[in-house]
C-alpha cells in the first residue's frame, strides 16, 4: 500500500514534469507552427536564472515563479523580433535558425558560467509514507502543472487577448482587416510560450543538474509529447503527458531505467503510426 | 581572470617581438642543433563538455614545463609546449594527433581524457612512433609499449573504496551506474570487490546519460533496503540523482560511495546538504595537506589565480606525467623514443604532489598512492591514504616484458 502510494507519486511526477517541459513548446508550435529547436535552451536559461538569483540571495520562490519566466519571456521576445519574425511560414528555415540559436545559447552560457554543474537546494523537504520517504516538491510540481493548464484555458477561452490570439492564428489577414496587429500578437504569443518554458526551467532547477547542455535531455521528450498530443494545445499536452509520463515511470519502476526510456519511445512510435495526427487528431477534436 | 589574460597577451606579444629581434640568433642555434627547443605535445579538451576537466590538465603541463625550463631544461635544451584543443570532439583528437606526430614532430604527447579519445589517438601515435602518456584514471587494461598510463585503475581505488564503505555501513550494496563502457566495467569491479569482502549486491541499475528523473529508482532503492549505495553515475543529468535523493529526505539514511562524484567540482557547486558524506577514492585530492601537494596547489594558484577549476587526480597525474617523462629523458640522455621508453622501464620514481609515483615495467602503468575521502562542508576530507598501490587489474592480463609487441586493451575478466 505504501509502495503503491509512492509509485503513484512517481507517476504523478513524471506526468507533471512532461506537462511543464512541453507546454511552452505546445503554445509556440500549436499556435504559430514554429518548431523551436532552442526549446531546451530556453529551459536551461530558466534554470540558470533561478540558480543565479538564488545564489545572489533572492528568495527561491520568487526566483522560480517570477524571475525565470520574466527573464526567458524577454529572451523569447528578443528572439522573435530578431530571428523568428522574418521566418513565419517557413517551417524548415525556422528549424535551422532555432537549431543554430540553441548552439549559440549553449556556447554563450558555457563561456560566461563555465561548463560546470550547478544547483540550488530543493525547498519544502520530505515526508514519510509508511516505510518510504518522498519529497513534498513533487506534489508541488504537479500542482503548478495543473494550475498552468487551467491558466491556459482561462486565457485562451475567457480573455480578449485569448480570443484575438486564436483568431490571428486561424486567419491572420482577416484579423488584420478587423484592426488587430498580427505582428504584435505573434510577438506576445512567442513571449508567453517562452515564459512558460522559463517557468518550467526554474521549477526543474532544484531537482536537476543545471549545466549548459541540460536542455538536450528534455527537448526530445518535449517534442514527443507535443507531437503525440496533436493539434490542440491543452488537451493534447495533457493527454500525451498523462500517457507517456505513466508509461515511462511505470516502465522504469517495473523494469530498468533503460527499458523505461525504450518503452516510452516504442509507445510514441506506435501512437504516431496509429494516430498520425496525435491523440487530439482523433479524440477531443476541436478542444483547446 | 581578465588580468591574467592581459598579462598573458603582453607576455606573448613581448616574446613575439623578442623572437623577431632575436631570430637570426635562433636560426643559427637551430642550425647547430644545440639549443633548439624540445617539443612537448599537449592534447586536452579546453572547451566543450570536458573543458572543465581539461583546463587544469593543460595548466599542469605548463607548470611542469616551466619548472623544468627554470632548472635549465632537458639535455641543455629548453622545452616548448605544442598544445591543441580537441573541443571534446573525437574527430579533432585524431586530426590533432596526426598533426602533433607528423607536422610538429613532438618528442612526447601528454593527452586524452575519456577512454574513447585515448583509443582514437593511441593507434596514431603507435603508427607514427610518437611516445604517448595518458595521465587519466580509467577502467584499466591497456597494454601498449608505446604508451604510459599513469592514472589510477579500479584495482587501486575501487578496491579501497568498496570495503571501507561497507565497513562503515553494512554488507548489502545497491549499484547505480552510467550505461556505457565505463559504468558497465566499473559496476563489475564494484560487484567483485563487494563479494570479495563478504558482501552481496542487491541490484545493479544502469542509466542512459540523458536520464533526469530518478524517482522510480529512489523508490526501488527504498524497497530493497540496502546498507550502501555504490554510484558510478556520470555527467550533469545524473547529478540530479544526488539532488532528488536529498529532496526525498534519504540523505544520511543510506550512505553513498562513488567512483565519479567530485572528479570535476561537484562538492563546490552543489549544495552542502546534497554532497555531505559522499565517499570517494582517487589518486589525488586538492585538499591533500602534504607539503608536496600544498606546494603544487600554491604554485598553480600563484600562476593562474584562485579561480581555476578544481585540481583533481586528472591534473595532478598530468603534472607528474610530464616530470616522469623528463626523468626518463635525463636518464636516457636523448629524446630518442625507444631509449626513453627503456629508461622509463628501468623503474623511474618521482615524488609528486600525490606521493611517490613509480613506473611499473610490465604494464607501463603507475604504482602510486590512492586516497579515500568523504565530502564534508563542500570539501573533500581525506580519511585514508594507501601508498604504493600496484595496478593489479592490468597486471593480470598485460606483461610487456614477455610480450613487448602486445598492443590492445584487454577487458579484464572479473
Amino acid at each position: 500500500m505504501d509502495l503503491a502510494a509512492i509509485v503513484g507519486l512517481n507517476v504523478l511526477s513524471g506526468i507533471a514534469s512532461l506537462v511543464l517541459i512541453s507546454l511552452g513548446l505546445a503554445i509556440i508550435f500549436g499556435m504559430m507552427k514554429i518548431i523551436n529547436l532552442a526549446h531546451g535552451e530556453f529551459l536551461m536559461l530558466g534554470a540558470y536564472a533561478t540558480v543565479l538569483s538564488t545564489n545572489h540571495g533572492v528568495n527561491i520562490w520568487f526566483a522560480m515563479l517570477v524571475i525565470s519566466p520574466v527573464f526567458v519571456g524577454l529572451v523569447g521576445i528578443l528572439v522573435e523580433r530578431t530571428l523568428i519574425r522574418v521566418l513565419y511560414g517557413r517551417l524548415v528555415d525556422t528549424m535551422l535558425a532555432t537549431w543554430g540559436l540553441s548552439l549559440f545559447i549553449v556556447g554563450l552560457v558555457t563561456m560566461i558560467f563555465g561548463n560546470t554543474i550547478n544547483g540550488v537546494p530543493t525547498p519544502l523537504g520530505g515526508f514519510q509514507v509508511g516505510a518510504y520517504r518522498s519529497d513534498l516538491y513533487t506534489p508541488f510540481l504537479a500542482l503548478v502543472a495543473l494550475l498552468l493548464l487551467c491558466g491556459v484555458v482561462v486565457v485562451l477561452r475567457f480573455t480578449r487577448f485569448g480570443l484575438i490570439a486564436r483568431a490571428t492564428m486561424q486567419k491572420p489577414d482577416m484579423a488584420s482587416a478587423l484592426g488587430v496587429d498580427p505582428d504584435r500578437v505573434y510577438m506576445a504569443t512567442f513571449g508567453i510560450g517562452a515564459a512558460v518554458t522559463g517557468l518550467a526551467g526554474g521549477l526543474l532547477a532544484p531537482v536537476s543538474g543545471v549545466a549548459p547542455t541540460m536542455g538536450s535531455a528534455f527537448v526530445a521528450k518535449a517534442f514527443i509529447t507535443v507531437v503525440g498530443g496533436g493539434a490542440s494545445i491543452l488537451a493534447g499536452t495533457a493527454s500525451a503527458s498523462l500517457l507517456f509520463g505513466s508509461i515511462n515511470q511505470m516502465g522504469s519502476y517495473l523494469t530498468t531505467p533503460v527499458f523505461g526510456e525504450v518503452i516510452l519511445l516504442v509507445a510514441a512510435t506506435l501512437l504516431i503510426r496509429v494516430l498520425p495526427e496525435g491523440i487530439t487528431g482523433r479524440f477531443f477534436r476541436g478542444s483547446l | 581572470m581578465s588580468d591574467v589574460t592581459r598579462r598573458k597577451f603582453l607576455g606573448s606579444a613581448g616574446m613575439a617581438t623578442a623572437g623577431l629581434v632575436a631570430s637570426p640568433a635562433v636560426l643559427r642555434l637551430t642550425a647547430l642543433g644545440a639549443e633548439a627547443p624540445i617539443l612537448v605535445g599537449s592534447l586536452h579538451d579546453q572547451s566543450g563538455a570536458l573543458g572543465t576537466s581539461g583546463q587544469p590538465m593543460v595548466l599542469s603541463v605548463e607548470l611542469a614545463v616551466d619548472e623544468i625550463n627554470a632548472a635549465g631544461g632537458l639535455l641543455g635544451r629548453p622545452l616548448k609546449i605544442v598544445s591543441y584543443d580537441p573541443q571534446s570532439n573525437i574527430q579533432l583528437y585524431s586530426q590533432y594527433a596526426q598533426q602533433l606526430a607528423l607536422k610538429d614532430k613532438v618528442a612526447v604527447v601528454h593527452g586524452g581524457i575519456t577512454s574513447a579519445s585515448r583509443e582514437a589517438i593511441r593507434p596514431v601515435f603507435d603508427r607514427f612512433k610518437t611516445l604517448y602518456f595518458y595521465n587519466t584514471l580509467y577502467e584499466g587494461g591497456v597494454c601498449d609499449r608505446n604508451e604510459f598510463c599513469l592514472g589510477t585503475t579500479p584495482a587501486q581505488t575501487v578496491e579501497k573504496l568498496v570495503p571501507n564503505a561497507m565497513g562503515k555501513s553494512g554488507k548489502k550494496a545497491y549499484i547505480i551506474a552510467a550505461d556505457y563502457n565505463y559504468g558497465q566495467i566499473t559496476a563489475k569491479w564494484m560487484t567483485k570487490y563487494c563479494q570479495d569482502n563478504g558482501g552481496t549486491v542487491l541490484a545493479t541499475e544502469f542509466f542512459p546519460l540523458d536520464v533526469t528523473n530518478f524517482g522510480p529508482t529512489i523508490s526501488k532503492i527504498q524497497a530493497a533496503k540496502p546498507d550502501l549505495i555504490l554510484s558510478a553515475l556520470v555527467g550533469g543529468n545524473h547529478t540530479a540523482f544526488y539532488r532528488q535523493w536529498t529532496a526525498a529526505g534519504m540523505k544520511g539514511q543510506i550512505p553513498i560511495a562513488s567512483t565519479t562524484f567530485g572528479l570535476v567540482n561537484e562538492p563546490s557547486t552543489l549544495d552542502a546538504k546534497e554532497s555531505e558524506g559522499i565517499m570517494g577514492a582517487y589518486g589525488y585530492f586538492q585538499e591533500l595537506t602534504t607539503p608536496a601537494s600544498k606546494a603544487y596547489i600554491d604554485k598553480l594558484h600563484a600562476k593562474y589565480g584562485q579561480g581555476i577549476p578544481y585540481v583533481s587526480e586528472l591534473a595532478c597525474a598530468t603534472y607528474e606525467g610530464v616530470h616522469i617523462w623528463a626523468e626518463g629523458v635525463r636518464k636516457a640522455g636523448t629524446i630518442d623514443r625507444m631509449k626513453v621508453i627503456e629508461a622509463l622501464e628501468g623503474g623511474i620514481s618521482y615524488d609528486g604532489p600525490s606521493g611517490t609515483v613509480t613506473v611499473d615495467k610490465p604494464t607501463h602503468h603507475a604504482i602510486r598512492s590512492a586516497y579515500l575521502a568523504t565530502v564534508h562542508d563542500k570539501l573533500w576530507d581525506v580519511t585514508g591514504s594507501y601508498p604504493n598501490q600496484k595496478p593489479l587489474d592490468t597486471a593480470a592480463v598485460c606483461d610487456l616484458v614477455k610480450n613487448p609487441n602486445d598492443n590492445q586493451q584487454y577487458v579484464v575478466k572479473i
